[in-house]
């Protein structure tokens, strides 16, 4: 049977168990005090038949296919199992292909291993089947034990909650745990073939490796010195131009701006946050980067079509309201009484703010700067489509640079086989980002914590 | 000097600071609506020529001899649809410029319409069978795209031969050209030809990954919410799951990407580009928004009412499910549609996971190879024709009219339903 009808019969059996635990506690009813309503007794029967079912077919679905895989493998001859490991993944495509349309395969041996397959899910399918009938009925009939009438159900289920929702509070570690060893595992099988030195101090990236290994020039440099660059010249760009407007904005937003002039800028300007990035990508590539290149060349400057400044100034407008709001939060919680002191003193609005307020918010306003960086340096579609592809060290703003996040995107999505140092690169470049970022944030949030504590 | 005469000499040069220090936050505010307002006018102006399509008057004939067919045939679905209408579209051509007679001339002539064009009359005969055997009858034709360029902006583009322009001259004459709203726009998926493409696919494709992500990090976020705030007992690891949190929703969306490839795909065995993962991508990157936001609105809740909840005896599962769920929804809704908005627009995850692929067919499931609006626009404007930009600034305006409507919701929602305690 396949898997959804299974889930529907399971579905079935935990509906038929809900409604005869409930008329089981009706009966009991008759005789003794129950110690929870009736329907509590029918949900936690329908509980105890349906979920260990249901845990059975998803473990089932995510470990069955990989299963299935590496008994076709043990039952292939020796002779071709021991092949290289692409004729052998060859191979297997083939047959999988073969059981998946159903065709006929003149190849004895594949024919066997097709049967064995054959054979072998049939089996399992009856396994499963049978299990889940077997889950799902003695859950029923626990349901109708004394035990369980005799039990407080309310409370059961109360528990069988919370025990969910903190599998649902459990999904960010998990989450944060397959981002670590998702990158990790592959940086490290990069990491064999590739220096781990070359990698970070490497001056040349050009990761064309070759598909024969007797091919000229094909071995590939992974020197990632010209991305770091990169990613930092466009990042500097965009924090150039999104530091000192959005600060500016926040100042003048929350220390000069009359109320209503505020309430409608602020959502107007959090609008450029909002917007898609690949919507900046397309305004980047097609009337920036045009812009700076005729500007250029009316200058007599030479200019490249995807200059690293197109990309991060589009970069910056993107970042400046968050920039901007950041700010805002930090100069609000300084308190009226420092701003009351100053200008009973004496000092002007603006002496003010320079003097006392920026000061008192500064470390709320480095950690917020920080955020919007980290922002900037794993920023994608800008830079994929309006930044180059050449890996240049260069520090000149005019030219074409390529980042981090241009490379990862441009090795995953080519035709490519999993395995190749290649594609581990944008595994290894993608640990670097994760890293950096990570760090970037945790500093930032811990800065603006304290922030926040010194002045609650 | 007194000390008055000394504030007094530097008063003039402090009031002058104060003012270009204003003056400084008045010009970054304008400075930030002058890039949103050059940002959207260009993509409108872009995106206006792709609502428009020219199209051309052809009188194609139908009469029973130039369709090769006996006059008493039955017309089933096999033969209507086996009928010679490239071959049609080619002969109204040329009865309309019956003076075309060189060879190398009647290519050109033929280059005037779309290469879809006999899908086009092919699907207006199926529906209409009784039309065989006319004479003639007279149809809009949709025009190649450089024909389309030309047509409309008035510019040549390196692929138009002086002889198709004098064609075009000739049309207009006869006002048998004309430009009609674009409908394939919206019916349409993607295609090689720019007249033909339209982004009825990637719609479809962006409804069934946010119906995934919406399925999927609803509830989770909801719960994650309600346990952290409600029930999670104050520890080491309850601090940690909180932290995680925290960065997760700091994490750049492309290690999301990163990790669908590596984990849903190569490990779990799912299938590229379709909207299954692509959902479960997005789910996890928006769950860290949604759990947030969540948080913030189960703690509004004023705690007189869960006392008051207890007090009457029900249990705290009780109490959280039957009165603070409740009574946070909106705000929780509030921040899910924002985590929906967001979602939407993503773009780089889903390139990481194969949703790049040129995908001609509208996606039916969650299961199908599907590319969403994002994508869609992304791989459009690497494309070299010219047609394509205003397609992909056409997108880009579908887009931001669905985030638009989004957060415009949300908004209401927030308004509307906003209670003080």
């Amino acid at each position: 049977m396949s898997s959804s009808a299974l889930i529907l019969i399971i579905l079935g059996l935990s509906l038929i168990a809900f409604l005869t635990g409930r008329q089981r506690a009706y009966r009991q009813k008759a005789h003794s005090r129950l110690k929870a309503l009736p329907n509590h007794y029918g949900v936690l029967t329908a509980l105890w038949s349906g979920v260990p079912a249901l845990i059975l077919i998803v473990a089932w679905l995510l470990a069955g296919p990989a299963y299935m895989q590496h008994q076709i493998i043990q039952s292939l001859p020796d002779s071709i199992a021991s092949q290289q490991q692409d004729t052998l993944e060859l191979y297997l495509n083939s047959i999988n292909l073969a059981i998946k349309n159903g065709t006929a395969v003149d190849d004895p041996v594949s024919q066997k291993a097709i049967a064995g397959y054959q054979q072998a899910e049939q089996q399992s399918r009856y396994l499963i089947t049978g299990l889940v009938f077997t889950l799902c009925l003695s859950g029923i009939i626990f349901g109708l034990s004394k035990k369980l009438v005799d039990s407080h159900a309310r409370i059961s289920i109360e528990k069988a909650i919370k025990i969910a929702l903190m599998l649902c509070s459990g999904v960010a570690i998990f989450t944060t745990i397959g981002i670590v060893l998702s990158v990790l595992f592959e940086a490290i099988k990069f990491f064999d073939s590739v220096s781990f030195f070359e990698f970070i101090f490497g001056t040349t990236w050009s990761p064309q490796t070759s598909i024969r290994t007797d091919q000229v020039g094909g071995s590939g440099t992974f020197g990632a010195i010209p991305l770091f660059v990169g990613t930092l010249l466009i990042s500097a760009i965009a924090m150039f131009i999104a530091v000192p407007i959005g600060l500016m904005t926040a100042i003048y937003l929350s220390e000069y701006a009359s109320n209503r002039f505020r309430t409608f800028a602020k959502p107007a300007l959090e609008l450029l946050a909002g917007i898609p990035t690949v919507v900046y990508g397309f305004f980047a590539a097609l009337s920036v980067a045009p812009f700076i290149r005729d500007l250029g060349q009316s200058l007599g400057l030479t200019v490249a079509s995807e200059s690293a400044l197109a990309a991060g100034i589009v970069m910056g407008v993107m970042i400046i309201p968050f920039v901007s709001s950041l700010s805002d939060d930090v100069i609000n919680a300084v308190p009226q009484s420092m701003r009351d002191g100053s200008l009973g003193l004496g000092a002007t609005h603006s002496e003010t703010i320079k003097q006392v307020v920026i000061p008192a918010a500064l470390p709320g306003i480095v950690g917020g700067i920080l955020l919007a960086a980290s922002r900037a340096i794993g920023e994608t579609m800008i830079v994929v489509m309006a930044a180059g592809l050449a890996a240049n060290l260069t520090a000149n703003p005019l030219d074409a640079v390529t980042t981090v996040t241009v490379q990862i995107v441009t090795l995953l999505t080519g035709d490519q086989e999993f395995d190749s140092p290649k594609t581990l690169a944008a595994f290894a470049l993608g640990l670097m980002l994760f890293v950096t970022t990570l760090v970037l944030n945790v500093i930032a949030l811990h800065i603006v914590r304290r922030y926040r504590e010194q002045y609650e | 000097m007194s000390n008055i005469k000394l504030v007094e000499k530097n008063l003039k040069k402090r009031y002058a600071r104060e003012r270009r220090f204003q003056l400084y936050g008045k010009m970054a505010v304008l400075t930030g609506f002058i890039f949103l307002a050059l940002l959207l006018i260009d993509i409108i102006s872009k995106a206006m020529p792709a609502f428009q399509a020219t199209e051309i008057l052809l009188d194609i004939p139908l009469d029973h001899a130039t369709l090769e067919l006996e006059p008493a045939q039955k017309l089933d679905q096999d033969t209507l649809s086996a009928l010679n209408y490239a071959g049609l579209i080619k002969t109204a051509l040329r009865q309309a410029f019956p003076e075309v007679t060189n060879r190398s001339d009647k290519k050109l002539l033929y280059k005037l319409v779309s290469d879809g064009a006999e899908f086009t009359l092919r699907d207006h005969i199926i529906s209409n069978p009784e039309l065989i055997g006319k004479d003639s009858i007279s149809l809009w034709i949709k025009a190649d795209d450089d024909i389309d360029t030309l047509f409309k902006l008035e510019t040549l583009t390196s692929r138009v031969k002086p002889e198709q322009v004098a064609f075009v001259e000739q049309l207009k004459q006869e006002n048998r050209i004309a430009t009609h709203f674009n409908t394939t726009f919206f019916s349409n998926s993607d295609s090689r030809e720019p007249e033909q493409a339209g982004i009825k696919g990637a719609l479809l494709g962006s409804f069934w990954t946010l119906l995934v992500t919406l399925l999927l990090s609803l509830p989770i976020g909801i719960g994650a919410a309600v346990y952290l705030e409600e029930f999670a007992p104050q520890n080491k690891l309850t601090d940690f799951v909180e932290i995680n949190i925290n960065n997760l929703a700091a994490v750049p969306s492309i290690v999301f990407g990163l990790l669908g490839l590596a984990v849903f795909i190569n490990f779990f065995g799912m299938p590229r580009s379709a909207p299954l993962v692509g959902g479960l991508v997005l789910s996890l990157m928006t769950l860290p928004t949604i759990i947030i936001s969540s948080r913030a609105a189960i703690k509004a809740v004023p705690p007189s009412i869960k006392e008051a909840a207890l007090g009457l005896g029900a249990s705290h599962v009780q109490t959280v499910f039957h009165h603070v769920i409740p009574l946070a929804m909106p705000g929780i809704l509030t921040g899910a549609i924002i985590g929906m908005a967001q979602a939407l627009g993503e773009t780089a995850p889903l390139l990481m996971i194969g949703m790049v692929a040129f995908i001609v067919d509208v996606p039916g499931g969650i299961l199908d190879s599907a590319t969403v609006l994002p994508v869609q626009i992304y791989l459009w404007a690497d494309s070299p024709e010219r047609a394509f930009t205003a397609l992909t600034a056409a997108t880009i305006l579908v887009l931001l009219v669905f985030l638009a409507t989004m957060n415009t919701l949300a908004i209401l929602l927030r308004k509307h339903f906003e209670k003080r305690w």
